[in-house]
């Protein structure tokens, strides 16, 4: 019997078309794999679509918000359906960089120093004030976000004290708590994480280079705009570290069958910046890109997932 | 796991090297993706053009077009004239003669709606670092258009009476003296899109004046003229001088815009270089299409739909201007349009659309930022409203939702000195703001 995937995709979050994407291309390989697929959005018919399918299996493709705070995942519990992914605790760890940054921290991995506010701090306080302590405490430049979203959504990089304003506000415009981090100069390499049941492994990780410097929603999204190296561009030790670096965030935060840790390379030391929890399957995504220079193909991959998945729920 | 030695360089698409110079402006945007949410049911869409066309007599339309398949099948679903079907242009000049237009189906052509026409407009007369002259702010999709062809866009200043000769004729002199040439002013003198301007007759008076005077042809964009709601449809620029102006026609919001057609009525000599720009684009128009529309024109009452069209365009109107007025901080202003689609809205001093609009898609209402209809950065404190598809009650929700966005915002910028917190007074006024 030909075992059935919902892939969820869309959702109401900044990152819908996104998601859209990755939920495209998730389908696509799932149904070049023999599965049978289908699409499904965050609307009042999924729970009904869910559970009029027994033998079901859910793959949440959902970029921020709902889809990677664990709030999705927690109703597919309440379901008792399985689904690809972490956990929604875990995800609810995760995908709040105010809990998930010192969490991995306590494992043992470098992390920027950072500064986490909510807006209100600034308003009861005094932003000027605020904004000198940070100075003080972190230097220039900084790099600003807001504690829960993705893609480089309101992501803003600060060389000058008098741009930090404007660059608090656009955090702000995404979320409630805004981290600060100090900005760590170095390679900036994304690294996926798969585990299929035999604990997680680090794929190659993907070295890149924005045609504009930085690695904004644009140079995500726009085909062209950003040069991947992959593997990376290290040394074998560094290339070593930097993949365990990765394996033990995913442990560190109690993810489950994959990832993507967003890791920089200071002077061959790999800091943890953040990983996802959904990362993007976009054909301008880092992960498909990765398992392919290994010389993995990504249909077998989520298809392992899917089976894994089921499996959890005999 | 073992890495492999050989290592992958990649732009993650192997023919990025080889798009022509022209598709530089083909990017995404966080901004654009905010608009896949706009979408969604739960969100109160103030922010797409899509006409409002469910009371369409679709029972007759589904015959008229059956019994075409019928009688004409093998005809209307084949090739056609690059000029388009001679019937449906003479039709054309019925529809135009509502606005003062004289004119024999000889000059015009069919295009796939007036983008189409604007295209070829474009095609036929711009080199590259050729520059057009806009209003400000102007049609996202002409900017698209006129990028597409490497032209240079300057924008002239408009007021509540539409776009200001003497700015005409100062950037038409400054532009000259540079070596370069003006190739036409565009301009959308009914509802202009975003602002909701009408141009007004005493102005369009003087704008041929000065296009007769500097010898610069206007492209007058059309699509609005018959959507007014206390107004008679004014006299097109194109019927004061037919030998200035090129004019782009549509049925997209007088009827349909899923059958794609639209014209452009030109001067003889332009009119050949179009049809044969035409049929290098496409061949020839649709065919099918053209055909419907002709039908519909020939056996439905389709001047009392258009009476039936401003009379709910005119409802949606009224709540969005409600909305505003009852939802709006101190120091915002907005357009009150006559007719057409859109509101034009100017935030108080502080504010930055762009960055409000992730807020207001929280808030599940969503909005176009002013940014997106200027060529040189300019409308980062408005956004463009749209009133044609939501039901007015919706529109009025939205105006509740957008109040709450731009009040959260305000505390925000507040707290980081980019505003006062009671709000401060409104910067440059935007044309034909209240």
């Amino acid at each position: 019997m030909v075992q059935e995937v919902i892939v969820v995709a869309g959702g109401l979050s900044h990152e819908r078309e996104v998601s859209l994407e990755s939920g495209q291309r998730v389908s696509q390989e799932l149904t070049h794999a023999g599965f049978q697929v289908t699409r499904a959005d965050i609307e009042p018919s999924l729970i009904e679509l869910i559970s009029s399918r027994s033998g079901v299996v859910v793959f949440p493709m959902l970029h921020g918000g709902a889809g990677e705070d664990g709030a999705v995942r927690e109703v597919l519990e309440l379901l008792d359906v399985p689904y690809v992914g972490s956990t929604a605790n875990a995800c609810r760890a995760s995908f709040d960089k105010a809990l998930a940054i010192p969490q991995v921290e306590r494992a043992g991995l470098p992390v920027p120093s950072r500064v986490i506010l909510p807006h209100d701090m600034f308003r009861d306080l005094g932003a000027s004030t605020l904004m000198t302590l940070i100075e003080n405490r972190l230097g220039l430049p900084v790099f600003v976000k807001p504690s829960t979203s993705g893609s480089s959504l309101g992501a803003t990089r600060v060389d000058r004290i008098e741009d930090l304003p404007a660059a608090m506000v656009n955090a702000y415009s995404y979320g409630q708590v805004a981290v600060v981090e100090e900005f760590i100069n170095g390679i900036e390499v994304a690294v996926p994480v798969f585990d299929l049941g035999h604990g997680p492994v680090a794929f190659p990780p993907v070295e890149i280079h924005p045609t504009s410097g930085v690695y904004d929603f644009e140079a995500r999204y726009t085909a062209g705009a950003t040069t991947y190296l992959c593997p990376a561009n290290v040394d074998h030790q560094t290339m070593e570290a930097t993949m365990a670096a990765a394996v033990r965030a995913h442990t560190a935060l109690g993810l489950r069958d994959f990832s993507r840790a967003d890791i920089i390379i200071r002077d061959g030391v790999p800091v943890f910046i953040e990983s996802s929890v959904a990362p993007g399957m976009t054909e301008t995504s880092v992960v498909p890109l990765s398992l392919e220079t290994q010389g993995e193909s990504l249909s077998h991959m989520l298809a392992e997932l899917v089976t894994l998945a089921a499996a959890r729920h005999p | 796991m073992t890495v492999p030695d050989k290592r992958v360089s990649t732009r993650l698409d192997p023919f990025v090297d080889a798009y022509a110079e022209r598709t530089e402006g083909l990017k995404v945007s966080a901004v654009r993706a905010l608009f896949a949410v706009a979408n969604r049911p739960e969100v109160v869409s103030l922010a797409g053009g899509m006409p409002n066309i469910s009371d369409l007599p679709l029972k007759a339309l589904g015959s008229a077009i059956g019994g075409l398949i019928e009688s004409r099948g093998p005809q209307i679903m084949n090739y056609g004239s690059g000029q388009g079907e001679e019937k449906l242009r003479e039709q054309i000049c019925e529809v135009m003669a509502l606005e003062g237009i004289e004119a024999s189906p000889d000059n015009i052509v069919i295009s796939c709606g007036s983008q189409q026409g604007l295209d070829l407009v474009t095609r036929i007369l711009v080199n590259p670092g050729d520059v057009i002259l806009v209003e400000s702010p102007t049609y996202v999709g002409a900017l698209g258009t006129f990028s597409s062809y490497q032209g240079k866009v300057i924008h002239v200043d408009t007021d509540d009476q539409g776009i200001i000769p003497s700015g005409v004729v100062a950037a038409t002199e400054m532009v000259r003296s540079s070596g370069r040439t003006v190739k036409f002013l565009y301009t959308i003198p009914n509802f202009n899109n975003p602002s909701g301007v009408l141009m007004s007759v005493e102005r369009r008076r003087e704008l041929i004046a000065v296009a007769q005077e500097l010898d610069i042809i206007l492209v007058e964009d059309n699509p609005y003229g018959l959507l007014t709601f206390d107004l008679p449809p004014q006299p097109a620029l194109r019927s004061m001088d037919a030998d200035h102006v090129i004019y782009l026609g549509s049925f997209s919001k007088t009827f349909a815009p899923g059958f794609r057609v639209g014209w452009v009525l030109a001067p003889p000599g332009v009119l050949k270089k179009l049809v044969l720009a035409q049929e290098s684009a496409t061949l020839c128009p649709p065919v099918f299409s053209q055909f419907a529309i002709s039908e519909y024109l020939s056996t439905c009452d389709w001047k009392g739909q258009i009476e039936q069209f401003r009379s709910m365009y005119k409802q949606r109107r009224d709540a969005l201007l409600r909305g505003l007025e009852d939802h709006m901080p101190p120091g915002t202003s907005w357009t009150h349009p006559e007719g057409g689609f859109f509101v034009w809205l100017t935030l108080p001093e502080g504010f930055d659309s762009d960055q409000l609009s992730a807020r207001a898609t929280s808030h599940r209402v969503a909005y176009v930022p002013g940014t997106g209809f200027y060529a040189d950065g300019l409308g980062s404190r408005n956004m463009r409203l749209s009133f044609c598809f939501p039901t007015p009650e919706r529109i009025y929700e939205g105006t509740r939702r957008l109040g709450e966005a731009i009040a959260e915002e305000a505390e925000l910028r507040a707290t980081f000195g980019f505003v006062n917190p009671c709000g401060s007074p409104s910067g440059l006024p935007a044309p034909g703001e209240s």
